[in-house]
């Protein structure tokens, strides 16, 4: 077997893996914590170590038998010449020898063909189950950890994460293993034929080792280098084309080109010297490895002439050179990808290792006949410990009422909804609902009472009428229907090419805001809620779309307590009860007119806000 | 892949020389065993021990040439791609510069930001890994078989037909399997589509309880894609054994019928240790070569979407010379102005007129997709109109050229977007030249001074990349005394007041009023606070002008304004 064209295969895979090489904390944990999971697969690794070890063993003694052939060859033709007769190569003189080997590698191809086929599952089967815990994990985690950690870093755990210890466990794992009992297996069969000349072969494969660990230590440098040198090209290209208008507002283009360009050429210096450093590891390593083929062919040959081995251990020998420098020089390819893989491995560990929310109450409190009555009692509440947002809210909301929330941004008004729908826990005071404290029920107890419209409108990848059903499992259609009609929404979504059963993508996005905003309202009536939530932010929406949104909204207020975090004069104005908030307080409270002879805060922003004479 | 070839022509000379250096390589590898033979053949078998000397200390320099070549070799490779890569990406991000905004929005800047980057990567390292890995691959072949057959005509022909059922056998495999591959990107993407709109609609999740619902949903794309995985999984096993099979079948055969050449002295003993090396180094060279190949619809479809953006036509017909000049003394006249986007059935703005005078302020007020940012976008010529006529100073804007015009312009744009660099930097990207004072000077009728000021660093705070490190009414207040500085003859301001609180929005309008005498201001707004005093108010309603006049007069005479208003304004203000 040619080892080098097999390290230059690597070699690019590698190229990859270097680029973003990056290495674990802890290397010792998380290796054994991914080991224990791999466990899991006990019996298909027993089978998978079972069939290396066979195929190996076949693969090992197949080049000794190639030797006797060659030696049956060379001592028939010999004798051949001595007695004068001609030599035959067939069944009778040959046919043992040339089966053996025959059988031997068919063996192998079999065994090895177990081996990978078994191989298939086992990763696949570890990433499945890690990310079905993932999964279970997202819906566990308390809505804090989603505040502080970016979508996409989430989203990479369970994808790009994976796959890279998915692909290095299914090449690297086998790889491992078949290495160690091909480089032991060879060597034992080295020392048999010949323990001179496995000295020298040991001191070849010694030599490319230090070597591939020199150039590879050296290499980390200067991908460092190269990595460094595209992240800055990147994130100029990047901020050329997000401000695309301003450059060509600003006639900028000319100094952008200029720009880019000395980035470029940087990037362009530190990457043909990370490719040539990468690249020219195989060569080198060659050069060695030929060096000690030479040195074995020489050394043979001398021994063949004095008599210590035959012609045919020559041939073994030089099989077995390959075979055990061919994984020696891989493994430090495979090592190198396996910390990678560790690191992502640790990457995901650590966020199955994150705290969860604090488990529902062991006997819960039901409301079984809702009313609506909310009452917040000397709430404190901060999104971090240290920093506290809420010293001290306390109010108190009849059955039915219509309550408006409004205040600058960052005054905590989402916040105060977010609290009654118990998405953040509490770190003083209590809230209840018709006198039961919402933290004595179930969470999903609490959220069904509650019905909630948000100003940022989700939907899903499914279709108008699963969307809408989404807040009642097993609603009919016609309950669908009604709740549609209700929100005004049931012209369009007939106007639309399968009418509910168009599926929402986005690549269609072919519903306006006010659309999405109409679907949502939909949803929560069919909800059919004690409590309403509504942010009812319509600044993207057109005037005649919010005239629509409004009267749907009205009409599935009617009847419940509503909190609406305000926007709209009208809805603040007609509201039963206002709470001005600013700073994480209430600074008051009361209906409107109240509020407007207090001539305070609400009186101010009122004014500036909605009757702007200032200035 | 193929039309990108034209960036190696500046370095032909070097891709000759690593042509042959390859050339030289390949026949230095097959050489070895070569050598090998000879020294069993006339070494061993002739017991000859000078002999073996002398080939051994050959094949040391044949070992050490054939490394001096590959390393040679190699780094004219990576410098020669890498240059190609630099050439490619140079060549791209210039043409993105000259796209017109329509061209560009055609590809979206996501879109345009992986072309330049990864594409040109991927296209890079498929040329390097095609040259390092493929090329090699029929040298080899041609040359090794030529060696096998000098030494044997019918061994050879065992090694071409083990080529071939290698051949069929893998590409039968790569056929089975590609298809494979584009749905488990596919797949891929879905895991990441489903589980990021988990991401997103956390909350709602959350609050109808349908967590159970969600983690099903999931569940299907993660069990869709790990069965697609496993089946590709299981093809790939069958590779490797059935080849290496294939290849030993090979050897034996080799074995067998070399051994009878002995014996009938048709061929020595070494030959039939080279011709099985040979035959190992064929079929390796050819699988390599074949999986290598097997990467590049991947990067054909990198190379289609860099050659889509250079092939796109920027030469747009040269602005005639000597412009016309027109009568009117408007600084800024919109006539009978019809534009459509693209693509869209119907026309955006319809039949647009009016004017604008130096010193006084002309807002534009309308519902959502009433066409108001796009009369913004027209002026600097980001879309030119399918029919009536921009003039400024009584100049047609089609005729000047863009640079020219652009200069008349001060465009502060609807999000607002600041350079990473400096703070400093960020005026000069205004005006190049612009003085200390003049920068402070903007600065305060921005209303963003004192705070500029008030920051440690000062004028030499970094602005973080899309300026994240400011707050959104920051960012716009330092993007409006980015347009300030400029001092130009039109400032359009394009919703930028919108992240603005009330007090600061009015008292920008009052300090900018006192600034902008010798300019035309066209004020785009949707909260009528804004724009109630403007000189005159253009309302906008489904592409056409609904009125113009001063608020007062709107108030009176148009519905449209009226409505808006109404939504907006307390009672008492409507009178």
């Amino acid at each position: 077997m040619s080892m080098e064209k097999d390290t230059r295969e690597t070699t690019v895979d590698t190229f990859d893996n270097d680029m973003s090489a990056e290495r674990a904390k802890n290397v010792k944990g998380t290796a054994l914590r991914l080991l224990k999971k791999l466990m899991e697969q006990k019996w298909k690794l027993l089978v998978i170590v079972l069939s290396i070890i066979v195929s190996s063993l076949f693969n090992i003694l197949s080049p000794k038998v190639m030797g006797i052939a060659i030696n049956d060859i060379f001592d028939g033709v010999k004798n051949a010449v001595a007695n004068g007769q001609a030599f035959q190569v067939n069944l009778e003189t040959m046919g043992v020898v040339l089966l053996g080997l025959l059988g031997l590698y068919l063996l192998s191809s079999l065994f090895s063909y177990i081996q990978q086929n078994t191989m298939a599952s086992v990763s696949q089967t570890l990433t499945l189950t890690l990310r079905r815990e993932i999964s279970a994990k997202l819906n566990r985690l308390p809505l804090r950890y989603f505040d502080q950690h970016k979508k996409g870093e989430v989203l990479s755990r369970a994808t790009s994460d994976l796959e890279k210890v998915a692909d290095t466990l299914q090449e690297g794992l086998s790889q491992l293993v078949t290495a160690f009992f091909g480089i032991v297996g060879a060597f034992v069969m080295m020392l048999l034929i010949s323990p001179t000349l496995t000295l020298i072969a040991l001191g070849t494969i010694f030599v490319s080792l230090i070597v591939a660990a020199l150039v590879s230590g050296r290499t980390h440098r200067y991908f460092a280098a190269n990595q460094e040198a595209l992240g800055r090209l990147n994130s100029s290209i990047e901020e050329s084309f997000t401000g695309n208008i301003v450059i060509k507002a600003f006639n900028l283009e000319q100094s952008t080109v200029d720009n880019t360009k000395v980035l470029n050429e940087n990037l362009f210096r530190a990457s043909k010297k990370a490719m040539f450093m990468n690249y020219m590891i195989s060569p080198i390593i060659r050069l060695i490895n030929q060096f000690g083929y030479v040195a074995v062919a020489v050394g043979g040959a001398l021994s063949v002439i004095r008599g210590t081995i035959s012609i045919g251990d020559i041939q073994a020998f030089i099989q077995y050179v390959n075979q055990a420098s061919e994984p020696v020089t891989q493994i430090s390819y495979t090592v190198n990808s396996l910390q990678g893989a560790i690191a992502a491995a640790e990457r995901v560990f650590q966020l199955l290792d994150e705290e969860e929310e604090i488990p529902d109450a062991v006997r819960p409190v039901r409301i079984d006949a809702p009313k609506g009555n909310v009452r917040f009692e000397h709430v404190r509440f901060g999104y971090s410990d240290d920093h506290i947002l809420m010293q001290d809210i306390s109010f108190d909301v009849k059955a039915g009422s219509k309550i408006a929330i409004v205040g600058p941004t960052g005054a905590g008004k989402t916040t105060l909804v977010n609290l009654l729908m118990r998405f953040y826990e509490l770190q003083g005071g209590r809230i209840t609902i018709d006198g039961a404290d919402i933290s004595k029920m179930t969470r999903s107890h609490l959220r069904s009472l509650m019905g909630m419209v948000l100003q940022d409108t989700w939907l899903f990848g499914g279709s108008i009428r699963d969307n809408i059903a989404y807040s009642k499992e097993n609603a009919t259609d016609e309950e669908v229907y009604k709740a549609a009609k209700a929100a005004r929404a049931d012209h369009f979504i007939r106007t639309m090419p399968d009418g509910y059963s168009t599926v929402l993508s986005d690549e269609i996005a072919s519903l306006s805001q006010g659309q999405r905003q109409l679907l949502t309202i939909a949803r929560a009536i069919l909800a059919d809620p004690a409590i309403l939530i509504l942010d009812e932010a319509t600044s993207s929406v057109d005037t005649r779309t919010e005239l629509e949104i409004q009267k749907a909204m009205d009409a599935l207020m009617k009847g419940r307590t509503s909190f609406i975090i305000a926007h709209r004069l009208s809805t603040i104005r007609d509201a039963d009860h206002i709470l001005v908030m600013k700073d994480g307080t209430i600074i008051e409270q009361g209906n409107h007119d109240e509020l407007m002879k207090l001539g305070k805060f609400y009186a101010d922003l009122y004014n500036s806000q909605f009757a702007s004479k200032a200035g | 892949m193929l039309k990108l070839i034209k960036f190696l022509s500046p370095y032909k000379g070097r891709v000759t020389a690593m042509l042959i250096l390859l050339f030289l390589q390949v026949l230095g590898t097959l050489y070895i065993p070569t050598l090998t033979a000879d020294i069993v053949n006339n070494g061993i078998v002739a017991g000859d021990l000078n002999h073996i000397w002398k080939i051994g200390g050959f094949m040391l320099a044949v070992a050490v040439s054939i490394a001096a070549v590959s390393l040679t070799e190699t780094y004219l490779s990576t410098t020669i791609f890498s240059r190609m890569g630099r050439d490619i990406r140079n060549a791209l991000f210039e043409k993105s510069q000259k796209l017109t905004i329509d061209q560009f929005n055609q590809f979206g800047p996501a879109s345009m930001i992986t072309r330049s980057t990864n594409d040109i990567m991927q296209i890079q390292m498929a040329y390097m890994a095609g040259t390092e890995m493929i090329l090699p691959a029929p040298i080899m072949t041609i040359a090794g078989l030529f060696l096998a057959f000098s030494k044997s005509p019918a061994l050879a022909m065992v090694i071409v037909v083990a080529m071939l059922v290698v051949c069929i056998f893998t590409i039968f495999l790569a056929a089975k399997v590609m298809p494979l591959f584009s749905k488990l990107q596919a797949l891929l993407d879905k895991i990441n589509r489903t589980l990021r709109e988990m991401l997103t609609g956390i909350r709602v999740i959350r609050a109808f309880n349908r967590s159970k619902f969600e983690q099903e949903r999931t569940d299907k794309s993660f069990v869709d894609y790990a069965q697609s995985a496993i089946r590709i999984n299981k093809i790939f096993a069958v590779m490797m054994p059935v080849i290496m099979l294939i290849m030993n079948i090979c050897t034996v055969i080799i074995l067998a019928n070399g051994g009878q050449q002995v014996a009938d002295g048709a061929m020595e003993i070494g030959d039939i240790m080279a011709l099985t090396e040979y035959a190992i180094m064929i079929l390796m060279y050819l699988i390599m070569g074949i999986m290598v190949f097997m990467i590049f619809p991947r990067a054909q479809s990198c190379a289609n979407r860099v050659n889509e953006v250079l092939a796109v036509n920027t030469d747009t017909a040269k602005s005639r010379q000597n412009p016309r000049q027109h009568f009117a003394k408007a600084k800024l006249e919109f006539r009978n102005v019809t534009f459509q986007y693209k693509g869209a059935e119907e026309p955006v703005l319809n039949n647009i007129s009016f004017t604008a005078d130096i010193g006084k302020t002309t807002a534009i007020i309308g519902g959502t997709g009433s066409g108001k940012s796009t009369i913004a976008n027209l002026i600097p010529r980001f879309y030119d109109i399918q029919s009536g006529t921009i003039r400024i100073d009584g100049v047609n804007i089609l005729r000047m050229s863009k640079q020219v015009l652009r200069d008349k312009i001060g465009f502060v744009p609807q999000k607002a977007f600041l350079f990473s660099g400096t703070i400093l930097d960020n005026f000069h990207h205004g005006k190049k030249d612009a003085t200390m004072e003049e920068i402070r000077h903007a600065a305060e009728i921005a209303q963003i001074g004192d705070f500029i000021e008030g920051l440690e660093d000062g004028y030499n705070t970094r602005v973080a990349q899309g300026g994240n490190n400011f707050s959104g009414g920051q960012k716009q207040r330092l993007a409006i005394a980015r347009a300030l500085v400029k001092k130009p003859e039109i400032y359009i301001f394009d919703d930028s007041f919108s992240a603005l609180d009330f007090k600061t929005d009015a008292k920008l309008r009052a300090a900018l009023k006192g600034e902008v005498t010798n300019a035309a201001v066209i004020l785009v707004a949707q909260r009528i606070s804004t724009i109630m005093d403007a000189d005159q108010i253009v309302v906008l309603d489904e592409g056409r002008v609904a009125g113009i006049g001063t608020h007062k007069e709107l108030m009176e005479s148009c519905t449209v304004y009226r409505q808006i208003a109404r939504s907006q304004l307390s009672e008492e203000e409507l009178v």
